[in-house]
């Protein structure tokens, strides 16, 4: 058990060296650079030269990285080569808000979804089972921007219950962070619930056809008793790996609602370095992403195995 | 023309209602003596007298977590509408594109205008106590000279040499005369700061705000500078500016109250704001303008003279702007100075979409080839439609066109320059002479079309040095006819600025320079009780 998390960690930090190698060979291989995007159409020879002197541009790459790399392992993120600010000082309230919405999202979405798939399981083929598995399909087959404008119409500008903008400061105290964030909370429930409500759905009902269910059926238990307590544990694998990916999800992939509802998170300031190609950012926010992609995952598993006796005790 | 003139003229051509005029005037302590030029009750009057307090909320768009407090880096809205509200400029451009005196109190030129002398406001403090002087002025001029990241690199070039005089005034020495220099000056990189300013994140200047928070593209927050030096300005006790880029989000914002005012309200719903009882839409007709390079150098593409008549002839100016700002722009004629700009050349023929003219021209070309527009979305928001639409229009004469999508991604450095015939913008430029020169004189680093006629450089030379406003105009005028006529570029249309506010807001603008009133809406505007 031990032995198979330490193997876990190290895979878990060689990829995220790959993943580092490979975004900063991904911002090098982009036409233009900090300088040319920053300049644009005010860019002449000289002081497009000058401005890549002042952000080390000039230097081979390779000796950038390494550079990078050496700092990096010490903790030191650099600077953003664009306004000079430091690049950890830059992220966490970035990571706070995100984490904090994938929070919230989460604690709302994950027992809505686990919740509905083992009532659609319980009521297969009933007029509950089908109205949730259209209506979270509806949902998810939406893209997440327009679940986003949909509920900024309905709930914010024609009801006015809630704001427009989640533009929440460090200093906003919880209460208002709940009410400025409740509208992008919704639209990311709304979006992950389906994946994960199927999943539990589709699983459990996978084992309901196991001879042991058939068995607690027989030993006189209702149907109910039988889910929950015979057929969810032995789901659970699946579900979580579900649950976990849609988790991924929550802090990389959002940066399409957090454009609209203007929620300082850290997909837009990942797209903002990547546009200006600030690599310290760009890797920074890679490396976060690449991050949260592989201790999820690894979470997934660890409980995976530890959710499964045959694998928590391997002869 | 004074502003206040200005002013009179917007109300009088029916661009700016009664109350803004009232509204504004008030603002330059020249209310009651527009009362009796417009013969209005004095309660009226009294009602837009400017109201001291409360927090503007702004959604503006154009900004980016890389933005800076360092005015070498500003290049959109936010960083200059916030810049603006931090540190001052020596000079600023009114709504007439005259020079207004700031922290420079007046000037004058040497004969020749290649030698300027300015004298400078005293009694001006910085935020952290320092007296403004002549040395702060220097240090700020020139860190947009010589080795320097600085966007104004370009135009301040023709500076050789930048002085201090006494500690209120400086001189300045130009490489050749420009009549207009006090217009370079007013370029919004160059913004004052205390000499010898390395770190730039604390927004020291002299303007009307101080820096409260900093949150680079996503909100950024001033409080009222208790020591300002002018008492009709900065009437708010403070700005909370939110970074909106998201188009559909700013609108939302705007409607719904979450802020007051906005710029870049879409074209598309700008009808549904106007029709709106409590927003107003703040149309600034300015000099923003699309355009489509044609590189005409001696085998180039676009050599013939013919050729580019053709595509002169052969494009839809009028649809461009319905289609493409739902009318709120104007038609352009291939030249760039706006019909804003004092100097603008009223007598040239407007080009009209005419097929049978551009198949005469094409043909008496000879050309056949295949025109490829290299079109990208990093020019500006729409930039492939326009590409698509001149492709209609130009299939219909007999010419081959394709329009192929630049990726936004490296546009300004690897496509823009390069190619032959490429969508562009230019931002309108606060005179004549700095727009034809930037973008067209014999020097200019981005002449996209690679304009070379030899009687243009001179003339250009010529209307710098003249200080004699009636010569200059003509020598200007004969410059834009000469652009027009030998179709130095293609620019298709002009869009203009719309900026939008709630019924709270007093006192936003136009101004056809840039949006928000030129970024000054934190020290301009108001909020009403």
């Amino acid at each position: 058990m031990i032995r198979l998390t330490v193997l876990r960690l190290f895979l878990g930090l060689a990829t995220l060296w790959a993943a580092s190698v490979m975004i900063f060979a991904g911002t090098e291989l982009l036409p233009g650079d900090l300088a040319t995007a920053i300049l644009q159409n005010s860019a002449t020879p000289e002081n497009v030269a000058e401005l890549r002197k002042e952000l080390g541009l000039d230097r081979p790459p390779l000796v950038r990285y390494a550079e990078w790399l050496g700092r990096a392992v010490q903790g030191n993120l650099g600077v953003s080569l664009s306004n000079q600010r430091d690049v950890v000082e830059e992220l966490a309230p970035r990571l706070r808000n995100t984490l904090f919405l994938a929070a919230l999202a989460t604690l709302v979405a994950v027992p809505l979804a686990i919740g509905l798939g083992l009532l659609a399981a319980i009521n297969q083929g009933s007029f509950f089972d089908r109205a949730v598995n259209l209506v979270t399909l509806l949902t998810i087959s939406i893209p997440d921007y327009l679940v986003g404008y949909l509920l900024v119409k309905y709930f914010a500008v024609r009801l006015d219950w809630f704001p427009v903008l989640a533009n929440v400061t460090p200093e906003t105290p919880m209460g208002d962070r709940l009410w400025l964030t409740f509208l992008p909370t919704m639209t990311l429930v709304l979006v992950i619930v389906a994946h994960m409500m199927r999943m539990t759905r589709a699983s459990v009902l996978s084992i309901m056809s196991s001879p042991y269910i058939e068995m607690a059926f027989l030993k006189g238990l209702s149907k109910t008793r039988v889910v929950i307590r015979h057929a969810f544990p032995n789901a659970l694998a699946p579900i979580i790996s579900v649950v976990a990916l849609n988790l991924a999800y929550l802090v990389v992939g959002v940066v399409v609602v957090e454009s609209v509802f203007v929620y300082p998170g850290l997909g837009q300031l990942m797209v903002d370095a990547v546009s200006k190609h600030d690599l310290p950012l760009v890797q920074a926010c890679g490396l976060i992403f690449a991050g949260a992609f592989i201790v999820l995952n690894m979470i997934a598993d660890i409980v995976g195995i530890l959710s499964n006796p045959r694998l928590r005790n391997p002869r | 023309m004074s502003e206040l003139e200005y002013l009179k003229n917007q109300h009088k051509a029916g661009r700016i209602n009664r109350r803004e005029l009232l509204g504004r005037a008030a603002a330059l302590g020249a209310g009651a003596a527009l009362l009796n030029t417009i013969g209005l009750q004095a309660d009226a009057y009294a009602a837009e007298t400017p109201r001291k307090g409360g927090v503007l909320k702004l959604g503006v768009g154009g900004g980016s977590t890389t933005d800076s407090l360092d005015p070498t880096n500003w290049n959109d809205t936010v960083p200059t509408v916030t810049g603006n509200s931090f540190l001052d400029s020596l000079i600023e451009v009114g709504p007439d594109l005259k020079p207004i005196p700031l922290l420079a109190e007046s000037w004058e030129a040497k004969p020749g205008a290649t030698e300027w002398i300015f004298n400078l406001r005293r009694g001006v403090t910085f935020h952290n106590g320092k007296t403004f002087n002549a040395d702060d002025a220097v240090f700020s001029i020139n860190l947009h000279r010589g080795k320097t990241k600085s966007g104004a690199a370009g135009s301040f070039s023709a500076i050789t040499d930048v002085k201090k005089v006494t500690d209120y005034q400086i001189a300045i020495t130009l490489k050749s005369g420009d009549a207009d220099f006090p217009m370079v000056l007013t370029d919004y990189h160059n913004r004052i700061v205390p000499d010898g300013t390395t770190d730039f994140s604390k927004g020291i200047g002299t303007s009307g705000y101080m820096l409260e928070s900093f949150d680079p593209g996503v909100r950024i927050r001033g409080k009222k500078n208790p020591n300002y030096w002018r008492t009709d300005r900065a009437f708010l006790d403070g700005y909370d500016l939110t970074v909106i880029n998201d188009s559909a989000a700013r609108m939302n914002a705007l409607i719904s109250g979450q802020v007051d005012a906005v710029n870049r309200v879409d074209a598309k719903i700008a009808n549904l704001i106007k029709a709106k009882k409590n927003l107003a839409l703040v149309r600034s007709v300015g000099g923003w303008h699309t355009v489509i390079s044609l590189m005409q150098d001696k085998g180039a593409l676009f050599e013939s003279h013919d050729l580019r008549l053709a595509m002169k002839y052969g494009i839809d100016r009028v649809q461009i702007v319905k289609t493409l700002f739902n009318g709120y722009g104007t038609v352009g004629n291939d030249m760039p100075i706006p019909k804003s700009d004092p100097y603008y050349n009223p007598n040239i023929p407007q080009a009209v979409y005419d097929p049978e003219k551009a198949k005469f021209h094409l043909k008496k070309s000879g050309f056949d080839q295949l025109i490829t527009i290299q079109a990208s979305e990093a020019a500006f928001n729409g930039a492939v439609d326009m590409a698509t639409l001149m492709q209609a229009s130009l299939i219909k004469t007999g010419l081959k066109v394709d329009v192929k999508k630049e990726p936004a991604d490296g546009f300004w450095n690897n496509v823009w320059l390069k190619g032959a015939c490429v969508t562009s913008y230019w931002a309108g430029r606060s005179t004549a002479t700095q727009m034809l020169d930037v973008g067209y004189g014999p020097t200019a680093p981005w002449n996209e079309s690679h304009y070379k006629n030899p009687k243009f450089g001179p003339l250009l030379d010529a209307a710098r040095a003249e200080l004699d406003v009636a010569k200059r105009r003509a020598i200007l005028w004969e410059a834009q006819a000469m652009m027009s006529e030998d179709v130095a570029t293609l620019i298709p249309a002009f869009q203009d600025y719309l900026d939008g506010h709630n019924d709270k807001v007093g006192g936003l603008t136009p101004h056809s320079l840039a949006p928000l009133d030129n970024s000054n809406v934190t020290l301009k505007a108001w909020l009403k009780a």
